[in-house]
């Protein structure tokens, strides 16, 4: 028997990894963003990509947002299968026709006859100093707009499975990347395989409360679990990791479990996704709480640059510890 | 009549005439049931600048794509649409082109590489540079059309996608029909240039000033900047100037127009217009003129009424294709 030792890369391996097995599989999968090419990307997610396929493949683009989803709607018309990079998810609303309007809803506005198979790759997330223009999480505005679908994976693991799922999806697909993640190391296996869209999963079992989070929240309600058990409190977390379609089901189960739910983004609370979570469990699963959903959300402010306020804004686990703990003391 | 009239040929010359009139006669048709309160929405009528769709769909290949405005039922019919399906789009019914989810608007036909008219100004632009960006990848030789109007060419989606084709040399080629009127608001006041084919020297590649009521002259343009597409010689923007015979929308009496100005464009009608120098070059008679006439307008009277009885789509269809496959929490479907 060979010894096959776990491998461990990290979420931006991870990423480009199913980039490139997917672009080995299909030629007519094609990516372009801005400097994803020469430069190797802004982050270098798309240096190894590059080097592999080079420039007809992985096409640099202007600073030209509009232009590089509109022509990927185009292009996926016309039967390719664009993964396009937009730098940061701060810059999607350049492109709110090309997206909102266009990739969203050709499908159904033209009676089912046009498909359009894109995967906007993006940036989203403070924590960098970036600021109030490269620092957002604009999930739930992605998430309000029938025909999308919104996928935000926590590790290297699911980001790998869920990107090669979005890939051979044949909706617009809007697949958000925290920034970071992007160091962030797992276990990856080295070939291909599919995390199915719209499945959550739980990170860790627990019994008291389930702690419904996404994305890099994923990392700080883990981090908040581990503290509660050392005060008796048994955590669940459930990474939703695909939003739209939601895996109300897991939710609903999980709550049914626990008795109390707590959510948790780092988007601004109002309008947020979070809402639409709470009243899913308020719908179906009110029976079964124990106590009220809470949520643990960012304030409804721009991201600020100072670092002392950025990190005000942003919520990790001893704001989600506190929030679960109040939940106790009610 | 010049060298293109010739390569034409009379059959051909003909052809051309019978697309400009079955334009003019589905928009008509269009226009009096609309009037008479029998179809719902609205509708943008490309009565006037038949030539422009006439000409261009002449010169292409059956596997070229268009990609086309909200003022696109005249580029669907020249592309060989079917008139029958594209009422029952009008009326919103089950036999048109989007199962009467898109209406006028919004019309795709896939079966003639036909990527959607657009109810966002501009949206074309974009749309079809993809397509041209498709056609180069694959190296298939194939070009790609897109369809819009003066109003467009202020929208910041034009320049990126006509920079974007011009430093990817794609096979695009940019009909833009000059109406003069972006909505109400007169070319005069939305830009400071006479030709707004010049905007193309800003990306490098040509631009060309065409008179967009003539059919032949639109037809010889077209024709150029497609063969310098397919011999991978990049795009090309042609402004075909041309007038709009009724307002931005049916119900817009477009007052807003210097009555002179409209009557001198009515008397430069492209239809009648070329229906004369086809009966002075002894390529038809005017009996034979009248007679596709009648016959487009029997064909017409057949497919409105198509669309009148076809019936509406069951409401099961309000949730259907909004994805593709039927994901599971949400509240939409796909078509299982």
């Amino acid at each position: 028997m060979t010894d096959i030792k776990p491998r461990t890369i990290n979420y931006m391996q991870a990423v480009a990894e199913a980039l490139i097995l997917e672009m080995r599989r299909d030629p007519d999968i094609y990516i372009a963003g801005e400097d994803v090419g020469k430069f190797g990307g802004s982050f270098g997610v798309t240096g190894p990509v590059y080097k592999e396929f080079g420039a007809t493949r992985v096409l640099d683009t202007p600073i030209s947002e509009t232009a590089i989803i509109g022509t990927a709607v185009g292009a996926a018309a016309a039967g390719l299968r664009p993964v396009v990079e937009i730098l940061f998810v701060d810059f999607l609303p350049i492109a709110g026709d090309e997206l909102f309007n266009q990739a969203a809803k050709i499908h159904y506005m033209f009676g089912g006859q046009v498909d359009c198979p894109i995967v906007v790759r993006t940036a989203m997330g403070a924590g960098i100093g970036a600021a109030a223009h490269h620092s957002q999480s604009l999930e739930a505005l992605v998430c309000h707009i029938p025909g999308l679908i919104t996928i935000a994976p926590a590790t290297p693991y699911d980001a790998k499975g869920l990107l090669i799922a979005a890939i051979r999806d044949n909706n617009p697909v809007v697949f958000l990347e925290h920034k970071l993640l992007y160091a962030a190391k797992g276990e990856v296996p080295e070939g291909d395989y599919v995390i199915p869209i719209g499945k959550a999963d739980v990170k860790r079992e627990g019994a008291d409360v389930t702690l419904i989070c996404y994305s890099a929240m994923v990392r700080q309600c883990l981090a908040s679990a581990e503290a509660l058990a050392a005060e008796g409190i048994s955590a669940e977390v459930l990474d939703l990791r695909t939003l739209v379609p939601l895996d109300k089901e897991a939710i609903l189960a999980s709550v049914r479990k626990t008795g109390r739910a707590v959510i948790v983004h780092e988007a601004c609370q109002t309008g947020g996704f979070g809402g639409e979570i709470a009243a899913v469990i308020a719908d179906q699963a009110f029976g079964s709480l124990k106590a009220p959903v809470k949520r643990v959300a960012g304030p409804d402010t721009p991201v600020p640059f100072s670092p002392a306020l950025e990190a005000e804004f942003i919520v990790n686990a001893e704001k989600i510890t506190a929030a679960v703990k109040a939940l106790f003391a009610e | 009549m010049g060298s293109v009239g010739e390569q034409v040929g009379s059959a051909g010359l003909i052809e051309l005439y019978r697309c400009m009139v079955r334009i003019r006669s589905f928009e008509e048709h269009a226009h009096k049931t609309f009037l008479k309160g029998g179809m719902p929405g609205f509708l943008h009528l490309y009565s006037g600048e038949e030539a422009i769709a006439a000409g261009v769909m002449d010169v292409l290949a059956p596997d070229d794509y268009i990609v086309t405005s909200h003022r696109g039922h005249g580029h669907l019919l020249a592309r060989g649409g079917d008139p029958k399906r594209m009422f029952a789009e009008l009326y919103g019914r089950v036999d048109g082109y989007c199962r009467g989810k898109g209406g006028s608007m919004h019309i795709a036909d896939m079966g003639h590489g036909m990527l959607g008219a657009n109810g966002i100004v501009g949206a074309a632009v974009n749309i079809g540079t993809g397509a041209a960006f498709a056609c180069k990848y694959r190296g298939d030789r194939r070009v790609s059309v897109a369809f819009f109007g003066d109003g467009s060419t202020n929208r910041g989606t034009f320049h990126e996608a006509l920079n974007l084709a011009a430093i990817w040399e794609l096979p695009a080629i940019y009909i833009l029909e000059n109406n003069h009127y972006g909505v109400a608001n007169p070319q005069s006041d939305h830009t400071k240039l006479k030709d707004l084919a010049d905007r193309a020297a800003a990306y490098g590649f040509p631009g060309v000033v065409v008179d967009g009521n003539d059919v032949l002259a639109v037809r010889a343009a077209a024709a150029e900047a497609v063969e310098r597409a397919r011999q991978g010689g990049g795009p090309t923007l042609i402004e075909a100037k041309t007038w709009r015979h009724w307002g931005h929308f049916i119900g817009d009496s477009a007052k807003y127009r210097d009555p002179v100005e409209h009557q001198s464009w009515l008397d430069r009608d492209p239809i009648p217009a070329f229906g004369k120098v086809l009966v002075a070059k002894g390529v038809a008679t005017e009996a034979e003129l009248q007679a596709i006439g009648e016959e487009v307008e029997a064909e017409m009277d057949a497919a409105i009424e198509y669309g009148r009885q076809s019936p509406f789509p069951d409401v099961s269809e309000l949730t259907m294709d909004v994805y593709v496959g039927d994901p599971q929490g949400t509240s939409a479907g796909g078509r299982s």
